[in-house]
């Protein structure tokens, strides 16, 4: 007597939801042409410099393996990138691992930090991948809320209410992932201040921090006293050199977490892919200016998106980085399911629902406007006729 | 360079209001600051850039190296200046290196940028010599590709 192949899943596996963002993308799939602000990725290819190295490797021949931690010759340009942008001294050689995206090194993190039972404070509404894998490594995810009343700031406040004597680590993302929300450095040296006196280890993904407006620098926790000790600083090449199919990026600590997580990465992984690390060399070294070219488009892009969200009459706050909007579409009546699916429908635009995020996340959905101006501005437009038509008093 | 003046560069077909709401400036601003540009000479005009290939009767494109000789209590101005005064002549820089002007010269056809060259370039008082090399092809011009590379599609919807 046999039992269906699905029974033999994992327990743990089997007790993943479906993403919210599966489903909806299949939905979007189906309805033919459509203007997607549904993406969590760059419009722009990688700048051609940066490919052009990648096939210039690749005619030279290098195609083998690297270093389980990454070329020395990149985790240098590492060091010295993050030193420059986050004021944060790491060693080449024994304090930083290059890996497959910051999805990797989070994993690997979460995988080394966490005995079962352990807890881990984040906020939400936060990117899909941070509480499945906190799961899988079987720690515990602990939600802070972050609201629409305070920009979806995360407040040490909220961080503390969150400790208990299970509390092993607290992850941190801004700019965020959906919400564009940004952290205030006072807030940042409190949630510091919690990490010291609970003797916690941070995580910081940092990857949209290149994407900052308004004049904003970015402060890493790392950079701020006693920190570099208890942080993984992670951060990637995805998002501000447009590389995001190349999947690399890297993971910042004290060589005894460095040394862990590259324990389990020599098993699972060996090493990141070597033309992805070649071209990522070329984007540190040479990289700044089509990257700041970037930068200024998605700023465009931003304030246009902001300025035809609220004079549709969906309340949008101004994002201080990354490349999305959040704007509240209560005024229409509807769940942000209802009002995904129906502007699907209706005018052929997708966004993401916010609950795709988190809970946190109803009553808000995601536009990306890491889109073509010309689309964005169609989309727009559309958006705003299906706000006006559906507007609730 | 300013940001809105950058982005006219990109594209000086956006309305104030479209220019406005892109930079987090008032319409009134952006007319105020386009005005003082236009009245200074920071900006000169607005064009459209064309691919002549797409147009019936394109016309003939000639760069045209000039040597000069310079003169007193005035260098090249005079000279440069002069030649810049042609109808024909789309583009004039003083450049460094082997050569003194570079010239971009339009006509309806060879014959006529040759008759150019010919009677009015070289025959001018202080012009030792010329180079025409005639344009045979057009890949980009003024940051614009001629055959723009679609961008590989994305996935519709990702995380």
């Amino acid at each position: 007597m046999s039992s269906s192949i699905k029974s033999k899943i994992s327990e743990r596996i089997q007790a993943i939801p479906r993403s919210g963002i599966r489903e909806f993308f299949e939905l979007v799939l189906n309805a033919g042409d459509v203007i997607s602000l549904g993406v969590g990725e760059p419009d722009f290819s990688t700048p051609w410099h940066i490919r052009e190295a990648a096939i210039y490797s690749l005619e030279k021949g290098q195609t083998s393996y690297t270093s389980n931690l990454g070329l020395l010759e990149l985790r240098k340009s590492i060091t010295k990138y993050v030193a420059r942008k986050f004021h944060v001294a790491y060693d080449p050689v024994k304090e930083v691992i290059v890996t497959v995206g910051v999805s990797e090194a989070l994993d690997l993190a979460f995988r080394a930090l966490l005995n079962p039972g352990d807890e881990v404070i984040y906020h939400e509404p936060c990117y899909v991948s941070y509480s499945p894998t906190i799961y899988m490594a079987y720690g515990v995810p602990v939600v802070v809320e972050t609201s629409a009343d305070d920009d979806f700031a995360l407040r040490a406040a909220a961080v503390e209410k969150a400790i208990t004597p299970k509390t092993k680590v607290i992850m941190l993302n801004f700019p965020t992932n959906p919400t564009g929300a940004v952290m205030d450095p006072r807030e940042l040296q409190g949630i510091a201040d919690l990490a010291l006196k609970h003797d916690l280890t941070v995580i910081t993904d940092e990857i949209y921090s290149e994407l900052l407006y308004d004049e904003r620098t970015h402060p890493s926790i790392a950079a701020l006293p006693g920190m570099k000790e208890r942080t993984i600083l992670m951060h990637g090449f995805s998002k501000a050199f447009a590389m995001t199919g190349f999947r690399l990026g890297y993971a910042c600590a004290p060589s005894e977490l460095t040394e862990a997580m590259m324990k389990i990465h020599q098993y699972s992984m060996l090493c990141a892919g070597i033309t992805a690390q070649v071209a990522a060399i070329e984007a540190l070294e040479h990289g700044a200016a089509p990257m700041e070219e970037m930068r200024k488009a998605y700023w465009r892009r931003r304030n246009l998106v902001v300025s035809k969200l609220n004079g549709a009459g969906l309340k949008t706050f101004q994002p201080g980085g990354a490349f999305y909007a959040f704007p509240d579409i209560r005024s229409t009546g509807m769940t942000s399911r209802e009002f995904a699916t129906r502007l699907l429908e209706e005018e052929k635009v997708a966004v993401v629902p916010g609950t795709a995020f988190g809970k946190a996340g109803e009553g808000f959905v995601r536009a990306c406007y890491a889109t073509d101006e010309k689309q964005l501005a169609i989309a727009l437009d559309r958006i705003a006729d299906f706000a006006q038509r559906h507007r609730k008093g | 360079m300013d940001a809105l003046l950058d982005l006219l560069t990109k594209d000086s077909r956006l309305s104030v209001e479209d220019l406005a709401a892109r930079l987090n400036l008032t319409p009134a601003a952006v007319q105020a600051k386009i005005a003082a540009w236009e009245a200074d000479g920071t900006i000169l005009g607005y064009q459209a850039v064309v691919d002549p290939e797409k147009t019936a009767n394109g016309g003939v494109t000639a760069l045209i190296e000039v040597r000069l000789t310079p003169e007193r209590g005035g260098g090249f101005d005079r000279l440069a200046e002069r030649v810049a005064k042609f109808d024909q002549v789309s583009t004039c820089w003083l450049m460094s290196g082997g050569y003194d002007l570079a010239v971009v010269v339009q006509a309806g056809s060879l014959q006529e940028v040759a008759r150019f060259v010919a009677e009015k370039l070289s025959t001018l008082g202080g012009v030792l010599s010329t180079v025409t090399h005639f344009q045979l092809k057009i890949y980009k011009q003024n940051g614009f590709l001629s055959a723009p590379v679609p961008d590989g599609s994305r996935l519709p919807i990702t995380p």
